[in-house]
């Protein structure tokens, strides 16, 4: 049901180089920057038409050289309203005509500004939905961690003065909290198809941008601060993350992959994680 | 000797700062050779250096990116020009405050020095961007370069600051009172309020850049936490002991940085207007409208910072809010390009080298401009932010525009300087290869980017993704960088050459209007206004500025 | 208007414009010659005795413009940090902004501010009474400098008394535990700005006594009037800076 959707504006962006969408809302985005391409395109070639045709036109009088030039104006780039004054006076048949196609380009323009709030507005004024599975994402030089709360659904307390990687905490996961002990700490995300997942993103020293190309994803984590965003994967692949806030001379390294696979597959993974961890804690 | 050196003639401080920005545009530009160059052959060693290491490619971008965007785009347009030409466009015989002129000269060669200076000191220079986020600048430990070169970077810009403040104070006393009898505002050349919008915008934003590099060398030096979180831990050292906020400095650099770069394009937009006016011979009928627009982009400008920061953790809502206010200065802007294109299509053109450059700075403008909407929406940025499309749209709209606003600018005034032109076919070679070079540079940018590709990479291929695929695009940029650079070498040997042995200009060559190109000992007292083409006065087809009233009125 | 105004048939100034016929009206009510009374219209240099005051105040008036950018910047810092917070165990939203209690001592440090930008300003008066002026220009005399010298010097010392007691008050907070690099928000931006506005009153300081050599040693008066004039504005400014930024220190933490 979704590939029809899909195929116009996937298939148009990969002419333009972008990697195909695997998330829910990337579908509406895709469509609005293929719209956005488009009209880019057009406006630019226009606009170049126009000064060709300027540079090769002989010195004419007003009136001929505007009318030659309305002609070419059909496909005028995008303008305002407010421009009539800039406009030489115009004989009437032409006049007409600009003043029907400066209004359709205002409305086109303001439509795509409304088009993109709502999007916008719809992937960050609001939260998850309540049903949302959550993974914690941590950065670092030159590192992601992923950190699963675990048969709790409760991320454990984690001090930084307890953060040691060589003792495999990484994290620097309070012991002293019950929390933490289910709290499964990984270098892959793996998360299942169809399940809307919200990450908290933190960072432990400098800011670092975690993006996910393919699912049209970016929000940089910050030290001090827990933010939070999500998104709901649609197709089974594996996807790179990279960082995308230079934070050092490993920037271009710090990358992870993401792995989105069936709901079982991803319950057989969980599973697997759970015991490695109860193997280690044992120790 | 002392007087030659540290003179307070205007003109010859014009022609310095002109130097300054050509020393720095020539380390810039080899230093962005050098990056184009190991991001394609990243295992090539590099003659007297060996392999360019991760962080040298970092201290390349971040010099590079500080050396144009302050010592170049800021420089040369503004207080390059300006120093040369806006006493005499203006009627007046010198600045209001030379002394205070030479001294902000002086300080922004000091900062030029200071900031070379960073690639000498252990470890080399600041590898954290021009933007130099905390709390990656603000320890020492984060990273190589960062500290004695982040020091030395925050010292030159905090000197460059004061310069700023400088020589904006005395550009705005002197468009105020130093303007000749019958130089109304209205008569004024669109130059003249161009480099009034961006005087008024350097005094506002730069004091909020000092600012914000006191609190990050206090956070570096004295223990302070403005922009270090508690519980930071960098290298296993726990860093952060007060609890600091790293999106203050982004909020602060920004409302600094995003009039920075209208601060670099406003000048070379009133320009153009000039020359097109010039080569056109016509006059500019929405003189007002044009003046009101670079005004309202000005204003704006200072109203839009928050875009550089949709995905930076700022609060959703405030994206919204900076989102409508970006969108809405697109407006004066596009007004702006249709009064050119208007302007242009009365035919006739003199394509003449100054007004070739001219135009190609609107054809930049208008393809950096054009992806500027995209980046304004949160949603298309989401994806976009930090990726090369971004470094395309600022390369195309502000370095390229800026640059060929520039190079019209020098081939203009030539003569004034030196009463001689330059040389037409050398510079119409110079503009075509620079003109297919730039886009050859740029434009794959928006491919790459759309693909994905983030900036700041010092290679292509990391231990999951790789963008190997876009290889191909990649080396094209890079021929292309090297032949725009190839290209500025015809541009020395034309300057350097007609210098000496160009053929020599009558007075006033380009049969302009404005004040500067008028004979020595006119009455000063204007009467007519900035761009009186294709008005017959006399024998002449155009009446220049420095004309009398005529006996028939 | 005020109903008490009237306009006065005035005889009115024709030019002549060389080319025979009327010349044109000159309806302003006030008379008046000709262009010479738009400032604007008139060349560089003979534009009134005010001329060069205007453009030194000017100039004065952008750059405290740029200044006033930089506390802007600071002071919006303050705000930020002020709000910042964190969500506790219950989510509720704590403050961790703990207010820094200022040294009684400020207060007195501003009435000495204040008043000595009283007496900058008898110093600045001194410099533009039309008496002396005449008297100078005659020949009988510098008595303006005599009369500013004095003020001048008061207000020096009074600013340095200033300086002196903002160091006190730095002294005190150190020994009651607010260093400016304890981790606590408050002492930092407490350093800062009274800090930041301490070196400015140095340069003030600077510049007032470059303004008394410059009334014993400029030969024109009208450059000894800018110096004290300019001078004094910007120690105002710094005073009516200090006045916000205190009631920001002691009412909005």
């Amino acid at each position: 049901m979704l590939a029809p959707a899909l195929l116009p504006a996937g298939a148009t962006l990969c002419l333009f180089r972008m990697p195909p969408n695997a998330s829910l809302h990337g579908i509406a985005t895709d469509g609005l920057m293929r719209w956005n391409l488009i009209a880019l395109l057009a406006c630019f070639t226009a606009a170049h038409l126009w000064l060709v045709v300027a540079i090769f036109l002989r010195k004419q009088s007003t009136a001929n050289a505007v009318i030659s030039q309305q002609k070419k104006n059909n496909i005028v780039p995008n303008a305002a309203g407010k421009s009539q004054q800039a406009q030489p006076p115009a004989p009437h048949h032409a006049f007409s005509l600009q003043w029907l196609l400066l209004p359709i380009l205002c409305a086109m323009y303001i439509w795509m500004a409304v088009t993109a709030q709502h999007l916008w507005a719809a992937d960050r004024f609001e939260g998850p939905s309540p049903g949302a599975m959550q993974v914690e994402v941590v950065g670092q030089q030159f590192v992601w961690y992923f950190r699963y709360p675990g048969q709790d659904a409760a991320f454990g307390i984690t001090r930084p003065s307890l953060v040691n990687a060589a003792t495999g905490n990484p994290l620097g996961l309070d012991p002293q909290d019950p929390r933490g002990n289910d709290d499964l700490v990984a270098s892959e995300l793996v998360l299942p198809v169809g399940r809307e997942v919200d990450l908290r993103l933190r960072s432990l020293d400098v800011i670092h941008g975690f993006f996910i190309p393919a699912m049209r994803l970016k929000q940089n984590a910050v030290p001090g601060l827990v933010l939070h965003v999500h998104f709901t994967p649609i197709a089974v692949g594996i996807y790179p993350i990279l960082c995308s806030q230079v934070c050092g001379s490993g920037h271009a390294r710090m990358q992870a992959e993401l792995r989105v696979v069936s709901p079982s597959a991803y319950q057989d993974w969980l599973k697997a994680k759970e015991q490695q961890h109860q193997q280690e804690a044992a120790q | 000797m002392m007087k030659r050196i540290f003179t307070t003639s205007h003109r010859v401080i014009g022609a310095h700062y002109l130097q300054l920005s050509l020393t720095a545009v020539a380390v810039g530009t080899l230093l962005s050779l050098l990056m184009r160059i190991h991001r394609v052959w990243p295992d090539t060693p590099l003659p007297f250096y060996g392999i360019l290491k991760p962080e040298d490619y970092l201290a390349l971008v971040t010099m590079h990116g500080t050396l144009m965007i302050f010592f170049v785009l800021t420089t040369a347009p503004q207080s390059g020009f300006a120093n040369l030409v806006l006493p005499a466009q203006i009627g007046a015989r010198q600045m209001a405050f030379p002394r205070l002129n030479a001294a902000a000269f002086w300080l922004a060669v000091a900062a030029f020095v200071i900031l070379i200076s960073a690639f000498f000191v252990p470890q080399g220079a600041p590898i954290s961007g021009w933007t130099s986020y905390p709390p990656f600048s603000a320890i020492a430990a984060a990273g190589p370069g960062q500290g004695a070169g982040m020091d030395l970077w925050l010292v030159s810009i905090g000197v460059f600051c004061l310069s700023s403040w400088l020589s904006s104070v005395n550009m705005l006393a002197t468009i105020l009172t130093e303007r000749c009898p019958g130089m109304t505002w209205t008569r004024l050349p669109m130059t003249v309020w161009a480099w009034l919008v961006t005087s008024i915008l350097t005094l506002l934003v730069f004091s909020v850049l000092l600012a914000a590099i006191v609190l990050l060398y206090s956070d570096r030096h004295f223990g302070s936490s403005f922009f270090v979180p508690l519980g930071d831990i960098v290298n296993g050292h726990i860093v952060g002991r007060g609890d600091g906020s790293p999106l203050l400095w982004l909020h602060l650099f920004w409302f600094f940085g995003h009039p920075e770069v209208y601060i670099a394009v406003l000048p070379g937009m009133g320009l153009a207007t000039s020359l097109f006016a010039n080569f056109t011979r016509r006059n500019v009928p929405g003189y007002r409208t044009m003046a009101a627009m670079l005004v309202l982009i000005g204003l704006l400008g200072l109203a839009v910072w928050g875009h550089h920061m949709f995905v930076s953790g700022m609060n959703p809502y405030a994206g919204t809010a900076f989102a409508l206010t970006t969108m809405a200065i697109a407006v004066p802007s596009t007004v702006e390009v249709l009064g050119w294109l208007t302007l242009l299509s009365y035919g006739g053109l003199r394509l003449k080298t100054p007004m070739l450059f001219a135009l190609g700075f609107l054809s930049f403008f208008i393809a950096g401009g054009l992806t500027g909407p995209i980046l304004a929406q949160p949603a298309l940025d989401s994806y976009l932010h930090n990726t090369f499309f971004v470094v395309a749209h600022f390369h195309l709209v502000m370095a390229m525009a800026g640059v060929f606003s520039i190079f019209a600018g020098v081939y203009y005034w030539f003569p004034l300087l030196t009463g001689r032109l330059m040389n037409e076919t050398l510079g119409k070679v110079h503009f075509w290869i620079s003109l297919i070079a730039a886009y050859g540079t740029f434009f794959p940018m928006h491919l790459t980017g759309l693909a994905g590709e983030p900036r700041h990479y010092e290679r292509l291929s990391g231990p999951i993704a790789s963008f190997s695929a876009i290889l191909p695009a990649e080396r094209g940029i890079t021929y292309s960088a090297l032949l725009l650079a190839a290209a500025q070498l015809l541009f020395l040997w034309n300057f350097i050459s007609s210098a000496r042995r160009g053929q020599r200009a009558e007075s006033n060559p380009w049969q302009a209007t404005t004040l500067e190109w008028a004979p020595e000992g006119f009455a000063v007292r204007v009467e007519h206004g900035p761009y009186d083409y294709s008005v017959p006065s006399g024998e002449a087809k155009f009446i220049p500025q420095w004309e009398a009233a005529s006996k028939q009125e | 208007m005020p109903a008490t105004f009237t306009r006065h048939p005035v005889e009115i100034e024709r030019k002549d414009t060389g080319i025979g016929g009327k010349p044109p009206l000159d309806r302003r009510p006030t008379g008046g010659g000709g262009d010479g009374d738009n400032w604007d219209n008139r060349p560089s240099g003979r534009r009134g005795p005010r001329e060069l005051l205007s453009r030194y105040r000017l100039g004065v008036i952008f750059a405290l413009a740029g200044d006033l950018m930089f506390f802007v910047a600071l002071v919006s810092a303050f705000f930020v940090r002020q709000s910042a917070g964190h969500f506790d165990a219950r989510e509720n939203y704590v403050s961790d902004w703990h207010p820094l209690a200022v040294p009684p001592i400020l207060w007195i440090n501003t009435a000495i501010l204040l008043l000595s930008s009283i007496t900058a300003e008898m110093a600045r008066r001194q410099l533009f009474r039309e008496i002396d002026v005449m008297e100078e220009w005659l020949g009988l005399g510098r008595p303006a400098v005599k009369r500013a010298a004095p003020w001048l010097i008061a207000t020096v010392v009074l600013g340095s008394l200033f300086l002196v007691g903002q160091w006190i008050a730095w002294d005190q907070l150190v020994v009651a535990g607010f260093r400016f690099d304890s981790p606590d928000p408050s002492s930092h931006f407490f350093y800062l700005i009274t800090g930041t506005h301490g070196l400015h009153l140095v340069l003030g300081i600077l510049g007032l006594v470059g303004a008394l050599i410059g009334l014993f040693t400029l030969r024109r008066i009208e450059l000894r009037q800018i110096v004290v004039d300019c001078t004094a504005w910007y120690w105002h400014t710094m005073g009516v800076f200090w006045i916000f930024l205190f009631a920001l220190l002691v009412l909005f933490q």
